[in-house]
């Protein structure tokens, strides 16, 4: 019986524990145990964080003003004293690029975060407390999802009229219905939970447990959701624009540089379509890649 | 089942009882009506003048009482009259309708056609070269802007057939038709195979990893029938809800496609309607979407049940 290959092979702890992540501890290291571990999600954050840092240096990056134009540069192409070409009234495209992303950044974080706030009080206070406050909340989500997302932001973006502010509330709005139903039903299954009613039993009031128990556990389907609303607040934001709805001028926006450039420029000038275009893209895509990389993360039941 | 769907339609009336609400009174906050947007063209303002204009349209009556009017108007099946070409509504968007359903049409089936087989080859080729290949393919297509990737589409015509097929006219044949809509479906279309493909490979691993396809290949059943015949039936049920949703949400990416290749269709029209406060025309058009919308969802959760056995409404 003692002879013999060992049933069980001996486990390298070192080995295992690493794997599992056991020597991580604090935010750079484990930052990077993740990024090892997903890393087109590290490529999404390199991708991000050089569009968080174009926007915050914008000043340093651009060549010129953004909003200066010249009339002799009418449509420059590439060259050594506009990097990227010059639009019809001169303004320089490399400048208006780096300065855009300004305008994304801002709206796409205001409007995710606007939502995602709203969303979470609006599904906590529905799915907590149900009886008609849920009946009203849930009629009002129904409506607002019968409309396509860029159909209801264009309206609301129309009614509120063309500024930054109101881009911003117009394209968080479409976000509210998604949190709100991710975050009640979320809510409904914790509600049930033996540590709520532990709590209860304990005399807590129903708003601290609404608080301190349910709300900190829905955070993670929260930030899911934020990251993957980042992206498409961003994508949302130059339809809006481009469609001539959205940022007004003077301000350097990616998707109205598209649409002042658009279909006549195709011929005379592709630099003015191709390059605010991959800047939209570039960011988008940076966010996905964050996002699926955020979701494996915290919900793992969902890997994709 | 019967008191279910009762119930479904009596929340799709309150549904869009809402939505009339919610569009009537954003078109009356919107900055300016159809009276300032012309006088602006013009470059003028006659206070008498547009006193007039805002008489004869009724935007002077008590916001209520125009709610009444519209809707009133509505259940007997009239639209009013576009305040731009003073043509009946009904005349302005219906024929609009054909040219979106079709833009959307060939859109769905590129979308289909493209997503649903590459997302099955993802899944059961996971984790190769080929899964990740198309893994990026579908990232980038949930992040280029239609609107952009329209753009880079007339941007190769030109330079490689220095042309570009502009819609002029109802296409005669199903060909002329495929050749007019085909750049813009697959500029629209792009985004949502890309989603298509994403969720049929979530959805096939899904299945893949349940015990009964266990048993399938322990018994010896041959790959090809274990992956298409057991799994891929299946893993059809959520990608069967993500196409009618999509078909229905489309209306979002035409809206710029339209804008882009200059196609007459009903997205573009709401646009140009919004920019000019063409109240009638902007408010029984998105009734019409939200009606397409809720629709689609109902025949969707109707398919779903009908596929899938074990899916039984109740109460």
């Amino acid at each position: 019986m003692t002879t013999g290959r060992p049933l069980v092979q001996a486990i390298d702890h070192h080995a295992e524990l690493a794997r599992a992540g056991a020597h991580v501890e604090g935010w750079g290291s484990s930052v990077l145990f993740q990024a090892r571990r997903h890393p087109l999600g590290a490529i999404g954050l390199v991708i991000v964080a050089v569009f968080v840092l174009t926007a915050v240096f914008a000043p340093f990056l651009a060549t010129h003003d953004p909003l200066a134009t010249d009339p002799a540069a009418s449509l420059a192409p590439p060259g050594p004293e506009h990097l990227l070409g010059a639009d019809f009234m001169g303004r320089d495209l490399w400048s208006r690029i780096i300065y855009g992303a300004r305008i994304s950044l801002v709206v796409g974080v205001s409007s995710a975060a606007l939502g995602c706030l709203i969303g979470v009080v609006v599904g906590l206070v529905s799915g907590f407390w149900g009886g008609w406050i849920d009946l009203i909340v849930q009629r009002i989500n129904d409506i607002l999802q019968a409309l396509p997302l860029l159909v209801l932001a264009l309206v609301m973006a129309a009614s509120l009229g063309p500024s930054l502010t109101n881009t911003i509330i117009a394209i968080s709005i479409p976000v509210i219905p998604h949190v709100a139903r991710v975050v009640r039903s979320s809510t409904l299954s914790l509600r049930e939970m033996p540590f709520v009613e532990a709590a209860r039993a304990e005399g807590m009031s129903e708003w601290r447990i609404a608080l301190r128990h349910v709300l900190p556990n829905t955070v993670a389907p929260v930030i899911v959701l934020a990251t993957a609303q980042l992206g498409s607040a961003i994508l949302t934001e130059a339809s809006l624009s481009f469609l001539g709805l959205g940022i007004p001028e003077p301000h350097p926006s990616w998707g109205r540089m598209l649409s002042e450039s658009a279909a006549e420029y195709v011929r005379t000038a592709p630099w003015l379509v191709i390059f605010p275009g991959l800047a939209i893209s570039l960011v988008i895509f940076g966010t996905n890649l964050l996002g699926d990389a955020v979701r494996d993360i915290l919900d793992p039941r969902e890997k994709s | 089942m019967l008191s279910y769907i009762v119930r479904r339609f009596l929340l799709m009336a309150v549904t869009l009882f809402g939505m009339s609400v919610l569009i009537f009174v954003l078109l009356r906050l919107m900055p300016g009506n159809v009276a300032d947007i012309l006088f602006e063209a013009g470059g003028y303002i006659d206070p008498a003048e547009r006193a007039r204009i805002e008489a004869e349209l009724g935007l002077d009556l008590p916001i209520i009482q125009q709610y009444v009017n519209w809707v009133g108007a509505l259940a007997q099946g009239d639209l009013g009259f576009s305040y731009v070409t003073e043509r009946p509504a009904a005349q302005e968007i219906l024929p609009r309708i054909p040219i979106t359903a079709q833009l959307a049409g060939w859109a769905l089936l590129f979308s289909v056609v493209f997503g649903v087989p590459l997302g099955v080859v993802s899944a059961v080729r996971q984790n190769t070269g080929l899964d990740y290949a198309l893994r990026l393919v579908s990232l980038s297509g949930l992040s280029l802007p239609s609107f952009w990737l329209a753009l880079l589409i007339m941007m190769a015509f030109v330079r490689w057939f220095d042309f570009i097929p502009i819609y002029d006219g109802q296409p005669e044949t199903l060909w002329d038709g495929f050749l007019v809509f085909a750049l813009p479906a697959a500029a629209v279309g792009f985004r949502s195979s890309a989603l298509i493909m994403r969720l049929t490979r979530s959805s096939m691993l899904e299945v893949l990893r349940q015990d009964y396809i266990r048993t399938a290949r322990a018994k010896g059943a041959p790959d090809r029938s274990v992956n298409y015949r057991h799994a891929l039936r299946n893993a059809m049920l959520p990608v069967v809800t993500i196409i009618g949703i999509e078909a229905a949400f489309l209306i979002g990416g035409l809206i710029v496609t339209e804008t882009v290749f200059n196609i007459p269709g009903l997205a573009r029209f709401l646009v140009e309607s919004i920019l000019w406060r063409d109240y009638p025309i902007v408010q029984n058009l998105v009734m019409f979407i939200a009606v397409v919308v809720v629709l689609v969802n109902f025949a969707v959760d109707m398919l779903y049940a009908a596929l899938d056995p074990r899916i039984k409404y109740s109460d």
